[in-house]
């Protein structure tokens, strides 16, 4: 007993010693990575130039409002066009599940969709939809440029989001839906009670995902005219000669993605805690 | 572990934070001596300092198109700047085979660094706070902005700017024509940016907007080639004028020399005649009141 205990102080005294040794090396590896990284940097024969063009705090300041302004459309956009995402996706992913027969051809529509719009790029779906309704001579709201812009993002990423529900409606083992129908439930009531919620709740951090995909694709409206962060900032750029403005609408763009993608982190390690839980009894 | 993660973030936050204070720090650098005396005696043909030798690098943008360039074509002298940038060339001493054309898109035209042109010419409106980046020449061309309609519409009648107040206005991004509609016209409703002039023109052929303004010498162009079935409404002066320079990199050493071939030509009279053979056409100045 003693001696065991001897050798587990032992072993634990060289396990800590290990660790320092580790956060040491790890900590000197980042000076010199990072420290050498920066001095190139700084030491580049470009640098005082860059700092001007790209880094200039006076041009920050002053162009940090507009941007800001313009910003506040990207979180507008984003908001309602995630919601619409959200609830259309899941509509076009059950479309595919469903094996009824009569639903052959909208299940043949939904799978020609997602195949299409998640195969094209985004700034051309944008673009298309953008110039391509209004000269149909579409005219009053929905010819607004943020609302076809909207509407262009709303149809790629509902493509995006709809198959990361399938995936999550067929990771629901057929049992639960079995179990479902027998005890009384209709093939309906087990598909929103039982399967969907079970779906939904594992699917969360690739939906998360998408989100911020979202979030930073808002910008790709700006090709339709309305003034949103990169396009105000590509303004103040043009009108200064000066980059700086960019920077600005990039650490918009950060403070919105940066907290999702925490999120993100958080309930991808809750899943994988969850799903250890179930597999090992 | 986890320590030591979060101990390396902590030291990533510090190493790009002291680049980012070093980067703010000292912004005393505004040198102020851009303006060199424009002397023709350091501009013989030997002495420039040339991207590459034995030729004049010349970039503007493609497509480059009429009234500035003709064909998409710059080498063929004709248009209007290619036509200045073969004037200019040749009171450096260059004959017209000894100039090359670069390609040089709008938005690059301004990166730091060295540059692949000896000078550019793009329809560049030469502003102070640009002038903090590159080098212009002294201006070859003053340009007023020109309001651009469908045939027929609602604002192609406007005679001042105020009637123009509530059309929604399109202009590409990049332009001073922004801050004219802006501080001149000053619409009811925040202008559309485009990224370029096809999809400015497309939204007025959509009818996404009502109006495009632009430069003269463009809305011209637009008018009589692009748009079918449009019209120039009027045109009015921006504030403080839209001078158009050639953009050489900061401090160039070719600036007084350039400048001085420009100041040559209007003195001769051949950049007006210039002038007056590619962009003749006139349009009605609008009120402003």
């Amino acid at each position: 007993m003693t001696t065991a205990s001897a050798r587990r102080v032992a072993r634990e005294a060289a396990r800590r010693r290990r660790a320092r040794r580790g956060t040491v090396v790890a900590a000197v590896s980042t000076v010199v990575v990072l420290g050498g990284l920066a001095l190139l940097l700084v030491n580049a024969p470009g640098w005082d130039d860059v700092r001007e063009t790209f880094f200039s705090w006076d041009v920050f300041r002053e162009s940090f409002p507009d941007v800001l302004r313009g910003f506040w459309l990207d979180v507008k956009l984003f908001v309602v066009v995630e919601v619409i995402v959200l609830v259309a996706a899941l509509g076009v992913a059950l479309v595919r599940v469903t094996g009824a027969p009569a639903l052959f051809p909208v299940r043949l529509l939904a799978t020609v969709y997602t195949d299409v719009l998640r195969g094209v790029p985004v700034i051309l779906v944008v673009y298309l939809v953008g110039f391509g309704i209004p000269a149909l001579g579409v005219r009053g709201w929905f010819a607004d440029p943020v609302v076809l812009g909207g509407f262009g993002l709303a149809l790629c990423y509902t493509a995006y989001v709809a198959e990361v529900y399938r995936a999550g409606l067929d990771s629901v083992h057929p049992s639960q839906r079995s179990a479902a129908l027998a005890v009384g439930l209709t093939e309906r009531q087990a598909m929103r009670f039982v399967i969907v919620p079970q779906a939904v709740r594992r699917v969360v951090p690739p939906l998360l995902n998408d989100f911020i995909s979202l979030q930073k694709d808002v910008a790709l409206v700006s090709i339709l005219g309305p003034q949103e962060a990169f396009r105000v900032a590509q303004i103040n750029a043009a009108s200064d000669f000066n980059y700086t403005p960019f920077l600005a609408a990039a650490l918009l763009y950060l403070a919105v993605t940066v907290p999702l993608a925490r999120i993100v982190d958080h309930q991808q390690a809750r899943a994988r805690r969850r799903q250890g839980h179930t597999v090992t009894p | 572990m986890r320590r030591a993660r979060r101990l390396i973030a902590a030291l990533a936050l510090v190493a790009v934070a002291s680049v980012a204070l070093a980067a703010c720090g000292d912004d005393d650098d505004t040198s102020a001596a851009s303006t060199a005396a424009t002397t023709a005696t350091a501009c013989e043909r030997s002495d420039l300092d040339l991207v590459a030798d034995d030729t004049l690098t010349i970039g503007t943008d493609s497509p480059a198109f009429p009234p500035y360039f003709v064909d998409d074509d710059p080498t063929n002298g004709e248009g209007f700047e290619s036509a200045v940038a073969y004037a200019i060339a040749a009171g450096l001493g260059f004959a017209p085979d000894e100039v090359t054309w670069a390609v040089v898109p709008f938005n690059s035209s301004y990166a730091p660094g060295p540059k692949d042109f000896d000078f550019d010419i793009n329809q560049i409106s030469i502003t102070p706070e640009r002038a903090g980046q590159v080098d212009f020449s002294e201006p070859y061309y003053t340009t007023p902005q020109a309001v651009l309609v469908a045939a027929g519409s609602d604002y192609a009648g406007a005679t001042s700017v105020a009637e123009l107040k509530d059309a929604k206005i399109g202009v590409q991004v990049g332009t001073t024509s922004l801050d004219a509609v802006t501080s001149v016209i000053g619409p009811s409703s925040e202008p559309q940016v485009f990224n370029d002039s096809n999809d400015t023109v497309r939204a007025l052929k959509n009818g996404q907007v009502d109006a495009i303004v632009t430069d003269l010498p463009t809305a011209i162009y637009l008018r009589d080639v692009e748009i079918e079935g449009s019209e120039v409404v009027g045109q009015f002066s921006a504030p403080g004028g839209d001078d158009w320079g050639v953009v050489l990199a900061k401090d160039s050493a070719l600036t007084p020399c350039v400048s001085s071939a420009v100041s040559a030509l209007r003195e001769s009279g051949e950049l007006a005649a210039i002038t007056e053979q590619w962009i003749g056409a006139e349009a009605p100045e609008l009120d402003l009141e």
